[in-house]
This record gives structure tokens, C-alpha cells and sequence, in this order.
């Protein structure tokens, strides 16, 4: 690191410490959008709220390209063994938004189609409040899966140790 | 049980065709139906004169659905519910159907309409299609078990799927009869950008030319008419707002209007017109989530955020109204939920100013564009007669040159008052459907204009306390009132018994609640007539000689919303 007065000064960390931060301030979402929290979604990567201020607007469709898993949306039993699928293709470290009432919790739709909370198959890390969140609860939780990157509590750190 | 409303006999109108149906039951029900009870051996002949002949030409088919009376005689009960375009009448047709025997003839192969809907049928109330095609299950899953709509289905039995069950046509093993060149089979979906949401499409391409494909759905059932079974009327309006979660304000007007019609009542003058202004906001906003991804999918980005920015700028104004952006739950049965803010006025006005250049500018960009059009034009084009064979409605119909709008057709909310085109493209393609949806945003600010120069002043929701909760003010001062809140909270509002089915035009057709009652607090039964539903079962059809880039600048343009679709 260059000093102001042209002399070099040395930044010591951990390699941990650097990966997290490098992770967190660059985040590519996957949005698993099935319904209403998707269009919410847009609205929160659009340019009135411009998810980008956080490193994470490159949205990526494909599970091998990214590593934040956003589900927006019910999942219902037919949806299920799909959501799992892509969980499992996307590569390590991955972390996982469960945005709205029903990914959380199914929301208020206690049915015979309907998943009772996306943790009953794969490892949540944030549970976003709403029906649907606003977009600003949204970034909240973003904000909140980077906190946990950055002091390695995320369920995928949990997992490998 | 008996679900009919205290009706008037009526000439039987099938008399002068059939010979032997003078003994139908025919009778005008409150709801404007002429309501044919026929039994199943004579269904098919019923329908087909109801089709044919042209004093009846009923050719539209709007909804089949099944209703579950395990106390009567026959549990069943099979309802068919038709339009005729040209003469505006609609007809209902009831067929009984027993337990032990629970079978009709299909109609697929007089509206083509009746396939997804008889599908749907079987699947949700397990009543049997003779002669259906492809008689399998449509909205649950392989794996399930039962038909959840039964009344004794217990709404929280759930089934599991696993991976290894899900569903690949029979058609995809098959060898192709025309093997010479190569063919292959893709699959889009349920989880791809381009089926914004969880469609999924079975494809087979000789070359890069689909020759056949299938769709399948129910990815997003959420159980909404089971649902709505096990709740108080009033607590159905937020399971409606996602249902199209675009332009949520509109179901909840139109399941509103249902009940409200059920009850006899109807809302103060400021709420309707409160409903109106609100409602083609929701319309603006939909199309504009439509263009934005439709123009998304040919590549151009540009317009989707810019298309963000009033959609943005209406969610304030709903937010400001209701407290929610997207799923407001704003109507109630009788009104409003509250009163508009103070600003409403100068909101909507800022709003009226603000808009049209949004659309000017995508107009201007885009409608033009070689590229575009080179994308678009008669690329999924439908006739006239397929488009209502399909039992299509709303834009897309209108793109075939079918100037059908119930805004028109039969008004509500006082649209008869309002000053409007129709717009009607010819081609029926994907950019014909384009050209309408934009069009229809300005007819909606147009519509908007003349409401908020004209809304009255007065209360947002009824005084009759059968139906709405008397003001808190007077809760806490007038033992009356207190009394109407108390037995409201409780029991909810007891909806006299009968069955009416209401429409109201949706951001994308007509948009039909079938509602049954029992006279309790709870609906018997909710039937939503989906305008996505038709739509999309025209789509494999549509994609037939088409390239795969063309499926997917199809779908946006068709704007298949999949809470609607699947429920």
C-alpha cells in the first residue's frame, strides 16, 4: 500500500479474513424466482434501488456461475426436487437467501402443494421477512449474509469445519 | 344442498334444436346465466347445439370446473361455462355426476379450450374425461395422491416428490416417424430466465425447427381454491392479490365485485371510482412488466429498466393508499380498505404527467426497430377463430382482431361512463400483441384522466354491516355497532346460499370468479377462470415450424403470469 508521502506500508490479515471480504463484496445472485418476490427482486436489482451499490448485480442464471442462491418465491412440492438440483450444482462456497414468507415458512399458504419453509432441503443462511419483502428488506438481508461471510458463520462454514 | 339463486324460469332456449330437451331444466340465474341442467348422456349434444347453431353461437368457452356436494344425491357436479361473442349471452351448463361413477364426456373436441380445463378438472376433483387426449394430472404433481378439491381432501396432506418422478412426455421415447435427419429433444425450464418463473417446455427439433412440444405446469400450485375454502370471505382478498401479482389491485376488485353481487350490495361511488383509477394503474404496470421482459428476451435490456422507473413511481402512489407495493389487499367486499390519502389527487396527476413519456419513448425506440420487428412479426401469429377456439381473451385476443373487452362487453365499475378505444391489431403475432399492450397503457391513462376528474366525494365503503365493519369511532360508542364488529370478526359475513360467476377484464383477459356458497361463513367454492390458463395451452401449438429463439419471444409476449396460471 502506497502512503501518501510515496513510502510503502505493508496491510497484514488473514487469508481468510481477505477471501471473505473478497466474497462478500461480490456476490453473483442466482434469483430462484417462482412468484410474486421475483418481481420484487427486479424491482431491488433495477435502477431505482441498485443492488450493484452492494457487488451483487450480476445476476447469473446458471447455478455454475454463481454463488448466492436468492429464493423468491413458494416452492411447492412439484418445484422442490428442482430447487435441490440447482442448490447441488452450484459451486462451493454457496450461500442461500430465503426471501419472502413462503420460502421461509410457506407463508400462509399451509396447502398440499406448497413447501413448508425451503429448509426442509437445503441450508438457509438469511430469512428475509415480508409478503414481499420490500426491496429494501431484501438488501437488508444482504447485508446481513455478507456480516456472516465476513466472521465465517454462514451454514456453508459450518459445514466444512 | 341447493346453490341456486332464487331464479326465474325461462323459455328453454335449446327446445326448437333438440329433440326430447324440453324436459332440461333451464332458468335465468341472478348473474345474468342462462343455466342449462342437463344430465352427462346428453351433454355432449347440448354443447354442440349450443356451439353450432347460430341463434345460440356460443364460441367461447370460458371455464369447466368441478363442485363437490357430498350430501347430495349425486356428489358431483361438472359446470360448463360459455359465451357467445356476437350475441353477448352467456350460458352455464350443470351436469350432475355420481361417486361411484365419475365420468363425462369431453368436450376437446368441440372448444379446443376444454383440454387444460378438463385436465384440471380430473386433477383437483378426480371426475373422468371420456375421450380426453391426454386425460393426466395438470397442476399437482406425479407422485400425488387423491383429488385435493374433494371436500374430504385434508388441506394440508402433502406428497413428495422426488426427482426421479418427474414427468417426460411419452412422445420424447417414441422414435419420430420422419427419421432421416436429426432430431432432438430439449427441455426449457421449470428454472430458465426465459420462462419467467416455472413454466417448463418439452421441445423436439428436427434441426433447429421444434416440430413438437409440450408444456408443463403447476410448478407454482399454491392450493388457492382449497385455500380460499378454509378462510372467512373477507380473508380470500390477499390469496387473490397473488394471483397475478403484476396488477394484484385488479383480483381483488374482481373477487370483490363477485361477493359483492352474491350479497346484493354494491360499493359507494367513490370507491368505485377509487377501484377504477387503481385498477388500470395496475394495468399499466403489468403491461409495462410484460413489454419490459418481452423486449428483455430479443435483447433489448434498455427498456426493462426504464420500464422500472413508473413502475416504481405507482408503487409509491399504491403504497401511499394501501401500505403494500405489490400486494396491496386494498379492496374489501363493499369498498375500500380505508380512505385514499389527502394527496391522492395531486399523486395520480403527478403520475398522469410522468407516464407517457415512458411509453412515447419505448414506442419511439422500439416499435420501429428493424431488429425488433424482424423478431416479432408473424412470429407466433393466430387467427381469429383459433384464438377464440382456445378460449383466448384480453390483449392477445385482441391482437387477432377480436375487439373483446369486458370493460365494454358487459361494464362494471361504471366503465360504460368512461371515454375509450379498444385497441385491436390483425396479424395476431407477437408484435401485434406488442402494438396492443402499448396502446392500452395510454387508453388506461386516458381512462384515468376521466376518473380523477370526476371522483366523487363520500365514504370508501358500504354501511350495510352485514357486509362491512362499522367505523372504529362508533365501535367504541354504540353498542350496535359493536355488536356488527364482533359478529363480523367472528363469523365473518354469511354470504347468502347460491353460485354466481363474476369477470372482470384482467391485465390479461377475462379474469372469471365461479362462487358457490353455502350460506356459511366461509366460501363452499372459488373457481378462478384464469385468463393465462387458456392462453397458454395454445402455446405448443403455436410454436410448431417455429426456431427456438422464436419460443422464447413468443411466451414473454404472450405474458403468462404463473401465480394466475397455476393458482
Amino acid at each position: 500500500m502506497r502512503q501518501p508521502d510515496g513510502s510503502s506500508a505493508l496491510l497484514t490479515t488473514r487469508l481468510e479474513a481477505m477471501l471473505a471480504w473478497a466474497r462478500k463484496n461480490s456476490l453473483w445472485p442466482l434469483p430462484f424466482g417462482t412468484a410474486c418476490c421475483a418481481i420484487e427482486f427486479m424491482s431491488t436489482v433495477s435502477s431505482h434501488y441498485d443492488l450493484a451499490r452492494f457487488g451483487a448485480e450480476v445476476v447469473r442464471f446458471s447455478p455454475r456461475q454463481s454463488d448466492m442462491m436468492i429464493v423468491a418465491g413458494t416452492i411447492t412440492d412439484k418445484m422442490a426436487p428442482v430447487v435441490k438440483r440447482i442448490y447441488d450444482q452450484m459451486a462451493e462456497p454457496k450461500y442461500v437467501v430465503s426471501m419472502g414468507a413462503c420460502a421461509c415458512t410457506g407463508g400462509f399458504y399451509r396447502a398440499y402443494h406448497v413447501v413448508q419453509g425451503v429448509d426442509e432441503f437445503i441450508p438457509v443462511d438469511v430469512y428475509v421477512p415480508g409478503c414481499p419483502p420490500t426491496p429494501e428488506a431484501l438488501i437488508g438481508g444482504i447485508l446481513k449474509l455478507q456480516e456472516l461471510i465476513q466472521s465465517g458463520e454462514t451454514q456453508y462454514d459450518r459445514l466444512k469445519s | 344442498m341447493t346453490v341456486s339463486n332464487p331464479d326465474t324460469a325461462t323459455p328453454n332456449p335449446l327446445a326448437r334444436f333438440i329433440p326430447g330437451s324440453e324436459d332440461l331444466k333451464v332458468i335465468t340465474a341472478a348473474d345474468g346465466f342462462t343455466e342449462i341442467t342437463a344430465d352427462r348422456s346428453r351433454l355432449i349434444g347440448v354443447l354442440r347445439v349450443l356451439r353450432d347453431r347460430p341463434e345460440l353461437d356460443c364460441n367461447l368457452l370460458l371455464d369447466v370446473c368441478g363442485v363437490d356436494y357430498p350430501m347430495n344425491e349425486h356428489r358431483f357436479e361438472v359446470v360448463y361455462h360459455l359465451t357467445s361473442l356476437a350475441k353477448g349471452h352467456r350460458i352455464r351448463v350443470r351436469v350432475p355426476v355420481d361417486e361411484d361413477d365419475p365420468r363425462v364426456p369431453t368436450a376437446s373436441g368441440i372448444w379446443k379450450a376444454a383440454d387444460w380445463f378438463e385436465r384440471e378438472t380430473w386433477d383437483l376433483m378426480g371426475i373422468r374425461f371420456d375421450g380426453h387426449p391426454n386425460l393426466r394430472r395438470i397442476l399437482t404433481h406425479e407422485a400425488f395422491q387423491g383429488h385435493a378439491l374433494r371436500k374430504d381432501y385434508d388441506p394440508e396432506k402433502r406428497w413428495v416428490l422426488t426427482e426421479a418422478e418427474t414427468f417426460v412426455p411419452d412422445w420424447v421415447t417414441e422414435p419420430d416417424e420422419e427419421e432421416d435427419f436429426e432430431t432432438q429433444i430439449i427441455n426449457i425450464g421449470p428454472s430458465h430466465p426465459a420462462t419467467h418463473g416455472t413454466l417448463r417446455i418439452v421441445a423436439r427439433l428436427d434441426g433447429e425447427i421444434i416440430t413438437r412440444a409440450e408444456c408443463e405446469i403447476g410448478y407454482l400450485h399454491r392450493c388457492f381454491e382449497k385455500m380460499s375454502e378454509t378462510h372467512s370471505w373477507s380473508e380470500v382478498i390477499p390469496y387473490t392479490d397473488r394471483l397475478n401479482y403484476c396488477s394484484s389491485m385488479i383480483n381483488g376488485v374482481g373477487y370483490a365485485l363477485a361477493v359483492e353481487h352474491m350479497l346484493g350490495i354494491e360499493a359507494p361511488p367513490r370507491a368505485q371510482v377509487v377501484r377504477v383509477i387503481l385498477s388500470e394503474f395496475s394495468r399499466i404496470m403489468d403491461h409495462a412488466v410484460c413489454l419490459g421482459a418481452a423486449l428483455v428476451d430479443v435483447g433489448a435490456l434498455t427498456n426493462f429498466w426504464y420500464f422500472f422507473q413508473p413502475r416504481e413511481e405507482i408503487y409509491t402512489l399504491l403504497e401511499s393508499c394501501a401500505g403494500g407495493r405489490l400486494t396491496v389487499s386494498y379492496a374489501r367486499i363493499g369498498g375500500l380498505a380505508h380512505e385514499v390519502p389527502a394527496d391522492f389527487e395531486d399523486q395520480v396527476r403527478y403520475l398522469l404527467g410522468y407516464i407517457p413519456k415512458f411509453v412515447d419513448d419505448v414506442d419511439k425506440l422500439v416499435s420501429t426497430n428493424r431488429i425488433f420487428r424482424g423478431r416479432t412479426e408473424g412470429i407466433g401469429a393466430l387467427s381469429a377463430e383459433e384464438a377464440l377456439a382456445w378460449g383466448w381473451t384480453g390483449p392477445c385476443l385482441r391482437a387477432c382482431g377480436v375487439p373483446y373487452d369486458l370493460r365494454r362487453a358487459r361494464p362494471y365499475l361504471g366503465y360504460e361512463n368512461y371515454d375509450f378505444d379498444i385497441p385491436v391489431a390483425s396479424t395476431g403475432d407477437s408484435y401485434a400483441r406488442y402494438l396492443v399492450r402499448l396502446e392500452e397503457m395510454r387508453q388506461s391513462l386516458r381512462i384515468i384522466e376521466q376518473a380523477i376528474d370526476n371522483l366523487p366525494d363520500g365514504p370508501v365503503i358500504t354501511d350495510n354491516h352485514h357486509a362491512a365493519l362499522p367505523p372504529k369511532s362508533k365501535v367504541y360508542t354504540e353498542m350496535e355497532a359493536l355488536i356488527w364488529h364482533f359478529k363480523l370478526i367472528y363469523e365473518g359475513i354469511k354470504v347468502p346460499a347460491g353460485s354466481a360467476y363474476l369477470a372482470t377484464e384482467g391485465a390479461n383477459g377475462e379474469l372469471g370468479y365461479y362462487v358457490v356458497s353455502d350460506g356459511g361463513g366461509k366460501p363452499y367454492r372459488i373457481k378462478v377462470r384464469p385468463p393465462c390458463f387458456a392462453i397458454f395451452q395454445a402455446y405448443p401449438h403455436l410454436l410448431e415450424g417455429h426456431l427456438v429463439p422464436d419460443a422464447i419471444a413468443i411466451l414473454s409476449s404472450l405474458n403468462i403470469i404463473a401465480g394466475e396460471l397455476d393458482r
